[in-house]
């Protein structure tokens, strides 16, 4: 019942203007099979550009650069050499992106932990613990995810590089941070940009648990601790994959935190900001970037479809109760 | 193939290290959170047995112990959000109110400059384009789509085809899209938007060099990325309608045409909005498709990617602030919007 609108707004599209005096039942059929081809082609048409880069890392060199990647169906070389330069060539132009790959593991896996620990905890104590302006520190949270990262880049790079002082007191002292050290301030920066929307999809979740269900628990003496550990966080299980995937995709693709805070040095650029720099100054070797792409590409397209039940669930739930 | 994995091995242990400290931090904070409201728990107890021994009123159990918790399980995220968002946003406010190298204030200088100079004003002209047609077309699109989409077979597979390019990066998404854009001087062409140029009998481009023009091709890169989203979205909406709705208004035989604007249009109107206002948001903050795929040369510069450039490149902190500041103000009106209709939704 619940298809019936679609199944006659899609008649709309289709039938507008022609008014038809058919059956309907012929008519729906017709329409149905329209909209699967239809929707089928759009689907493939969205996909060529990505296969298309996927047919041509597979290609010689000499072929990408020479002949269209569709010439590949009737003159079939494939072979794995793009690959391997890419990954793990030595000259300065290849790229050496399996360095590059594990400083995106590196850099990601905290950034995805921290700011679920702490986002998990700070909705728990929004949602259930009573205690004065608990009102306000949410609107508050709430209101930051409005500003833009941009608003904090430089005074936050300054404060890796000098530290704090406040009237010639030393708050907090230069990090100094050399080579893979830059990963804890790439870690700090995601975990401060990502908290806002997490306390905010977490506490969606956390705040329609069943109130009687803590209730209860209170009344059986357990404390807040101990309902977050046993209770809560079982519950929530699904929201904190939901978050988890959400931030691992936008750590993962990320540029800007990375180019920023971590730098193009070999020791801590991750495959994005290798990319790009690619992308700028070789622009023509596409026999690099072709492979290069479909390297960074590989692990959020793994972990996406598997786990893409989640990722609509809290993307549905982070943006629609909005 | 003379791939080190011992070069490597510094960025493990420096991963290990994060992973020590999360667990120590995490795990040193709900131990503390343990042992405290025990050791308040065995006072309050010794506290009630003294009491009943000596016939004395029972102590009020107090209230402060809520807001004890509370404290400790905000503490990371408000001071991480102090620290690293509150107090660097406020400082960015400052900056641009200072010269390049923030040590002279020169007033809203830094603001007259972004109207005042051509490059700038036609970053801004860029980003407004940015914002009306990314928007408007990836949410068309998706919800046309999910229209489409619903009554098909294959319904699953469609959708994720659709939805897939949202886990590629920006960064690989403008590679697969500059290679679409490929040129070549003479021979084959290798892009595919040459090859059908040429097929068709037209010819070949360097389509990114071209002004107006790429500004568009860059915002077909994020519209690919960003129509996915808002078909997911707006297909879980469609879905929710209830079908007692959608028979009675077919029992009174309205056509699909109005059944199409009176009945799925009312009632998908928040996902709309809210899809609209994600995507305008996300819009404006642009930065790793320009980045990738121009470096915001040739006429292509947006805000976000401008403001790396005067901040990080060409080291003018107050221009760059000034920016940032401008683009927070843009994204200010877009969440008023979005409350409103929150509310409003509410009461009706």
């Amino acid at each position: 019942m619940t298809t019936a609108t679609p199944t006659v707004a899609a008649g709309a599209q289709k039938t507008d203007g022609t008014p038809t005096t058919t059956a309907g039942r012929v008519r729906k059929r017709l329409n149905s099979r329209t909209a699967t081809l239809v929707s089928i082609v759009i689907a493939v048409v969205w996909t060529i550009p990505t296969f298309g880069l996927l047919i041509s890392s597979l290609r010689p060199e000499d072929e990408i650069k020479t002949t269209g990647w569709w010439t590949a169906f009737t003159n079939p070389q494939f072979t794995l050499e793009n690959y391997e330069q890419v990954l793990f060539g030595r000259s300065a132009s290849s790229g050496q992106l399996a360095g590059s790959f594990i400083n995106s593991l590196a850099i990601t896996i905290p950034s995805v932990l921290f700011p679920l620990a702490f986002a998990c905890l700070a909705a728990y104590a929004l949602a259930w613990i009573n205690f004065r302006g608990r009102d306000w520190v949410y609107i508050a949270i709430f209101a930051l995810q409005i500003v833009p990262l941009q608003m904090a880049l430089v005074p936050l790079l300054k404060f890796f590089s000098t530290g704090v002082t406040l009237g010639g007191v030393t708050l907090m002292p230069a990090w100094d941070l050399v080579d893979e050290q830059k990963f804890a301030q790439v870690w700090f920066a995601h975990t401060c940009f990502a908290l806002p929307f997490a306390v905010f999809l977490l506490h969606n979740f956390i705040s329609q648990l069943p109130g009687d269900l803590m209730e209860a628990a209170r009344v059986d003496g357990a404390t807040h601790p101990k309902i977050f550990r046993t209770i809560v966080l079982p519950l929530i299980t699904p929201a904190l994959a939901a978050f988890g995937i959400f931030q691992f995709l936008w750590v993962w693709n990320d540029l800007l935190v990375a180019l920023i805070f971590a730098g193009g040095g070999d020791e801590t650029a991750p495959l994005t900001v290798k990319l790009a720099e690619m992308a700028g100054t070789r622009g023509n070797e596409w026999q690099r970037l072709t492979a290069g792409a479909f390297v960074s590409i590989v692990v959020p397209l793994i972990v996406f479809l598997s786990l893409q039940r989640f990722f609509v669930r809290g993307l549905l739930a982070g943006s629609v109760k909005g | 193939m003379e791939f080190d994995f011992a070069e490597e091995q510094p960025k493990f242990l420096m991963l290990m290290y994060g992973l020590i400290a999360f667990v120590a931090v995490v795990g040193g904070l709900l131990l503390l959170l343990d042992v405290v409201p025990a050791w308040f728990a065995r006072r309050r107890e010794a506290q009630l047995v003294a009491a009943s021994v000596s016939g004395a009123p029972l102590p009020r159990r107090r209230k402060q112990g809520e807001g004890l918790f509370a404290l400790f399980f905000l503490l990371p995220t408000v001071l991480l959000l102090t620290v690293g968002l509150v107090v660097p946003a406020i400082r960015t406010t400052l900056l641009s109110l200072m010269d390049g190298s923030s040590t002279n204030w020169v007033g809203l200088r830094n603001y007259s400059w972004m109207f005042s100079e051509g490059s700038i004003v036609r970053v801004l002209i860029n980003t407004l384009i940015w914002v009306v047609l990314v928007p408007l077309v990836a949410t068309g699109f998706g919800l046309i789509y999910a229209v489409l989409v619903d009554k098909a077979r294959f319904e699953a597979v469609a959708k994720s085809l659709i939805f897939l390019p949202m886990a590629i990066s920006f960064v690989g998404a403008s590679i697969i899209w500059k290679f679409v854009y490929a040129y070549r001087g003479e021979g084959d062409q290798i892009g595919l938007l040459n090859q059908i140029v040429v097929s068709l009998g037209g010819e070949p481009k360097q389509w990114l060099l071209e002004s107006p023009l790429n500004t568009l091709l860059l915002i077909v890169i994020m519209i690919w990325i960003q129509a996915g989203f808002a078909m997911v979205v707006l297909s879980a909406a469609i879905k929710a309608i209830p079908g007692d709705i959608v028979e009675a208004a077919r029992l009174d035989g309205v056509s699909p045409w109005q059944m199409f604007w009176r009945i799925t249009m009312p009632s998908i109107r928040p996902a709309l909005i809210v899809v609209g206002v994600t995507l305008t948001i996300a819009t404006l903050k642009v930065f790793d498709i320009v980045r990738t795929s121009t470096n915001g040369n040739y006429d292509t510069s947006v805000i976000a990617s401008e403001m790396y450039n005067q901040a990080f490149r060409y080291g003018q902190n107050g221009q760059g602030s000034a920016l940032a500041v401008f683009l927070f103000i843009l994204v200010i009106p877009v969440v008023i919007y979005q409350i409103r209709n929150l509310r409003q939704q509410r009461e009706g």
